[in-house]
This record gives C-alpha cells, structure tokens and sequence, in this order.
C-alpha cells in the first residue's frame, strides 16, 4: 500500500451508478482471504465477467473497455453503501485507484479509504455531471486533485470546485500517518479514561 | 442544558477531542467474527502488539460456516482456513471464542445480546456493518472496517467523528399483520438508502415503545440500510426485563446500580435533533422490496413505481435494477412466483421470528415448488426451537431447519440462492448477487415470507389472518 497523498492528475474510469453498494465492489465470496492482497483482480466481479468467467468479459461494463482508464473512479451518489467490509477500498486501491470521486459517501466505507490512503472526494451533483459530461465527450479527459489545497479541477475545462476534508485525516494523508499510531501514543490517557471511569 | 441519549452515552466515552479532527472513543465491547478479523490480527503482529483489553473482546464464527453438518471439518478450503484463523488467534490473544460447536456460537448480533453482553449505554463495535443492532439496547454501536478492528484491539479506542443526530417518531398503532421489519422498511423507503447516512438515528414513539427487543432489534439492525451511522432505542423496563438473568447480565447490588443507570439513558425532554420525522404506524402496511437496494421498497399491495414517477436523472440506475431483477415498472408485486424462502440472518432469525412464522405455518404445507430454509441465529436458539416444538411444525411443513450462521443473507458460505431464481428473504439486503451471482431478493417480514412460503407467491398476510 502507498502511503501519503498529495496531487493525483490522471484521466478517469466513469461509473454513472447510484448507490454502489460494497457487495458490487467485492462479492463476499472473495473475502475468504486472510491477507490484504490481491482483492483488485476480483474488483466489481460480477458487473465484469459473465457467469462469473474471467475469459467471458462484459463488453459494456467500463473496466472492460480500454478506452477508460487512470487513478481516478468517478461514480454516482452514495458511493460504497452497504457491507462495512474494507476488502472494497482494498480491492479499489489494489486494482490502480488513488482518488473516488462521488457526490456522496456512505461513512464506513469513507474511513475505510481514508485508512487506505485512498482518497473519497466529495463533489456537488453539478460538479460530478460536468466530470461525466467531460469525459463522455472526451474519455482522454484529465482530473486534478489536490488535497493540499483541497480542490478537485477539469484540467480542459478549467472547471474546478473545493472539497472538504478534516484537517486531521487530511495531516494523515499527506504525512502518511496512521490512526493506529496515533491511538498507541495515546495510551497512557487511555489507561487513566479507563481508571476513571471505572 | 438538554441532551439526548446519543450526547449522553457519547460524553461518556470521549477520551480526547482533537482540534479540527475526530475524537478519540473509547469501545467497551468488541465483537469479532471471522471475516473481518484476520488481516487485523496480522497487522497486530506485525507491530509486535498485544490485544490490550481481551476481556472487551468477544469472538463467534458466523459468516463463513456451513448451516447443515456443522460437526463436520468445513468442506471448503478457504472458509476453514479462515475459521480456523480466528481460533488461531483467539487463542494466542486470549480472546472468548464462541466458535462452532459451542452452545453460545450464533451470529454476533445475535448472540451478543441473547447472553447478556449488549447493555445500555454501552459503546459497541464489530466489524459488520449489523452492529447498529445493539443499538435496542439504547447502546452506540456501530460497524466498522478491518483496520479499525485493528485499531480497537490495540487500544480499545478508535478516531470517531460525531454525528447530526435525527429523530424518527413512530406513534400510534400497527395494522394487523404488521410487524417491526415492516416499520423498518417502510422508513427505509421513505427516506431512502442514503437518507440518514452522517447521522446516529433514535427510534422514538408509542408503536416502538410497544415492541419486544427481538421486534426493536429488527428496527435498529437495518438502520444501515439507510446510512445511518448508528440506531438507538431509549431502554425502558422492557430493556431491563430482557437483559435480567442472562449470563453475563449484572448480578446482585451490581444489577439494582446498573438499572439505576441504565434509567438515566434517554434523551432529555427538550433535547435538540438536527433533523426529527414523524411517522404513523396505522400508514404502514405490510412491506415488500422489489429493487437492489432497501430503500425500493413498496406495501404488498402496491405497484413497482413506473419510469414517469422517477427522476431523471435516476433512471438509469432504475432500470438497472429493475433488470437485475426481471420487474417490469409499473407492475403489481402480489402474487409474484418465488422460488425460494430464507428465513434468517442478523435481523429476524431470533426465537420470536421462528415462532411467528410456526404460528403462521402451523397444520399448513410448503408449496410445492418452494425450498424453505429456516436458519436459527444462534445454538440457543435452535435449541428454543427444539423444545417448543416448532422443528416439528416446520418439519411438517416441508421446511429445512438448519444450523446457525449468516447462511443466505450474504452468499458467502454453500448457502446460495442460483441465479435467476427469486428469494423472499427475511434479511437486511438485496444488492445484486447478494444472496449468490445473479440471485433476486425480495425483503420482507418473517409472516410476509411464511405467506410465500406456503403459496409460493408474494402474498399479503392480512387476506390470511
């Protein structure tokens, strides 16, 4: 896994799908695994084979057309419903990705990419039809993020709009922190929460 | 100043607010399942890290197992390595394991509080999405992913943001034939799939005060479905009167300081929500979905919305789903055929599930071109079960009762539903391929699918009772 994150310039792979469920993004029957590896083979599986055959590709799913492609998934609203599993941002990380865009997250699966250093840009509906429009007429179209300075821009149009993020996970991001390491310099606070508590 | 039962047991368990950040909070109780677990234990291991508090910690294995022949090693290679990792590693963390063959094993959310381990004002986590279930107790508690499993079994806290907070008021009292999925499902499709997500949701009201716990967890168990971070219930003496006695329920003194407590946990009478709804249970009849996600849900008796009553910018999607599922827009959902029944899963596969649907079923057959799983939610269940009879009713019927798990709610153990083939399902989801590639879900109430069970079509239970 790469840590850290800054500026991501890349061309996009556009899913124009509302509520994209985890389930979709990796079927439970590939969460057998006790490693974090390799989940990006079997990433949205059955929108991408037919019967379950990796020689029998969907012609029309995105992923299959060569046409499409980058560090940048641009998806309809209410991204990542469903499942809390993180074997979804696992599988979208380890298939190429660095940056969704959406108008919209579900939470677990927000911090879940957030402690993937996969980074969920939330954008207006406006915005995120410009990108679809955008890359409809031209899929060569390319996306600048920047969390630094917290925007998301279309590099031909020029278009461009701020996102929100907190300065913590934001910190994270750009140094490559873990929550984890964090937590464990906390653990002396913890230890006296717990003796006060009880 | 007011507050409500979410601020109450929230400021409770805030170790430290970080500036212009997420809080660091404090977990009481972890449930761990298989699935979700192992890559945390590796990570654990890889830093040299002990589990800090084991005796938070609480294991089951439910996911991945077989429900038929469970004192068998598991067939499937990669399943009983998994199930085997997480007794690895209970055992050399020094975690509880419920794992199969033990009389509590069952589904976590099931379990957690049929032995009295899910308690009032506790903050709960595990890493399933399900965990809004606890929230009956008037618990915060909430799913989580694989490093925050992680990060709770290193520290017991984990990075958390506070919520908006939202209300939902059910008053008044439930049509015959209507139960607590139905009410679920219902505020599911009002305020659709994404409607609460950014905020913990308390259930309120005359009709959800009048609920049993198995009927309240039902309610709290799908808040998910519709983003929510979290679901709660106030708890009230029909709290404390299921929680009493049960294994791991406070004993003695330490019972009477408990209830003393637990009675504090309710949102204060002027509290402020940042978004409150109200809902009349007499509106609700009883619930089917006809789509691929909660929120396409409509009563038996109405029609699958047509393309003219869908926005358009939502069409696409619309359609997709209604092709998945092989519905025509605008078409009546009663009496469409169903090929199979699955009666189970985190959300009604508790004793008071299994003996609505023997009441219903009772004297009564299968149809003929149905399978009928029933699938308890934990040992102790099943055992219930047994000793009142109802194996026998369901036997009689022609249904398979088979052994606890997760089974068919998530097409990731031999429980799979083929493709093209539709399922009425008492569980939570109807993603494509949930149930197994390419297998349609219709979500329902427990009498919904014991209707269809016995005429092997989408029915409604009112013509019936």
């Amino acid at each position: 896994m790469s840590k850290s994150i800054n500026i991501v310039e890349s061309t996009v792979v556009p899913i124009n799908i509302e509520n994209i469920d985890t389930d979709q993004i990796i079927p439970a029957r590939f969460l057998k695994a006790t490693s974090r590896d390799g989940f990006g083979k079997n990433l949205f599986r059955d929108w991408r084979f037919e019967n379950d055959d990796e020689n029998n590709p969907k012609k029309d799913f995105v992923l299959n057309n060569p046409t499409f492609k980058g560090k940048v998934l641009v998806a309809a609203k209410n991204f990542g419903c469903g499942s809390s599993r993180e074997h979804a941002a696992w599988a979208i990380k380890d298939y190429g990705f660095d940056v969704v865009v959406s108008s919209f997250f579900a939470d677990i699966f927000k911090n879940n990419a957030l402690n993937n250093f996969l980074l969920p840009v939330t954008v207006s509906e406006d915005f995120l039809q410009q990108i679809f429009d955008a890359v409809q007429k031209d899929a060569d179209t390319e996306i600048e993020v920047n969390l630094e300075n917290q925007y998301i821009r279309i590099v031909s149009t020029g278009a461009q709009e701020s996102f929100d993020i907190n300065s913590y996970k934001k910190t994270c991001l750009l140094n490559g922190y873990d929550d984890i390491d964090y937590l464990l310099s906390m653990k002396g606070e913890i230890e006296a929460f717990e003796t006060k508590k009880n | 100043m007011a507050k409500t039962l979410f601020d109450k047991i929230w400021e409770k368990h805030v170790v430290k607010n970080i500036e212009g950040g997420p809080s660091v909070f404090y977990i009481d109780t972890h449930f761990i399942h298989e699935v979700t677990s192992p890559q945390a234990f590796k990570g654990l291991e890889k830093r040299g890290l002990q589990v800090f508090r084991p005796k938070q910690v609480v294991a089951t294995a439910d996911h991945n197992v077989p429900t038929l022949n469970q004192h068998l090693p598991i067939k499937e290679e990669l399943s009983r390595l998994q199930v085997q990792t997480l007794q690895d590693n209970c055992k050399k963390f020094g975690i509880e394991l419920y794992g199969l063959g033990h009389p509590y094993q069952g589904i976590v959310h099931v379990i957690g509080p049929e032995l009295g381990i899910t308690q009032p004002g506790m903050t709960i986590v595990c890493g399933d999405s399900h965990t809004s279930t606890h929230g009956a107790f008037g618990t915060i508690a909430f799913g989580i992913g694989t490093s925050e499993v992680e990060m709770v079994l290193a520290t017991q806290c984990l990075m958390q943001s506070k919520p908006k907070l939202m209300r939902i008021n059910v008053d008044g009292e439930l049509n015959k034939g209507v139960v607590s999925k139905d009410i679920i499902l219902y505020i599911i499709s009002k305020i659709s799939a994404s409607g609460a997500t950014g905020y913990a949701v308390e259930y309120a009201g005359s009709a959800i005060r009048n609920l049993s716990m198995e009927a309240r967890m039902t309610i709290c168990n799908m808040s998910i479905e519709m983003g929510a971070r979290c679901g709660m219930i106030a708890p009230d003496q029909t709290t404390f009167d299921y929680i009493k006695g049960r294994e791991f329920a406070p004993k003695g003194d330490a019972w009477d300081n408990a209830v003393a407590e637990w009675q504090t946990l309710y949102s204060d009478a002027d509290a402020k929500f940042d978004v409150e709804l109200n809902i009349k249970a007499e509106d609700i009849e009883p619930m089917i979905t006809y789509g691929t996600n909660p929120g396409m849900g409509i009563g038996v008796t109405g029609h699958i919305p047509a393309l003219t009553e869908i926005d358009e910018k939502e069409k696409v999607s619309y359609q997709k789903s209604l092709n998945y599922m092989g519905l025509e827009p605008g078409a009546d959902i009663k009496g469409r055929k169903v090929d199979y029944v699955f009666i189970g899963s985190c959300t009604n596969s508790r004793i008071e599930d299994l003996r609505m649907v023997a009441s219903f079923v009772k004297g009564k057959k299968k149809a003929d071109d149905v399978e009928v799983w029933v699938v308890p939610g934990s040992k102790q269940v099943e055992k219930q079960a047994i000793e009142e009879g109802i194996n026998k009713i369901f036997e009689e019927a022609g249904f398979i009762l088979r052994q606890p798990g997760c089974s068919a709610c998530l097409g990731m153990n031999e429980d799979k539903i083929p493709a093209g083939k539709y399922c009425i399902s008492t569980s939570n989801r109807n993603f494509e391929g949930r149930q197994g590639p390419n297998a349609r879900t219709f979500l329902a109430s427990p009498l919904t699918a014991a209707v269809a069970a016995v005429t092997g079509k989408v029915g409604d239970v009112r013509e019936f009772i």
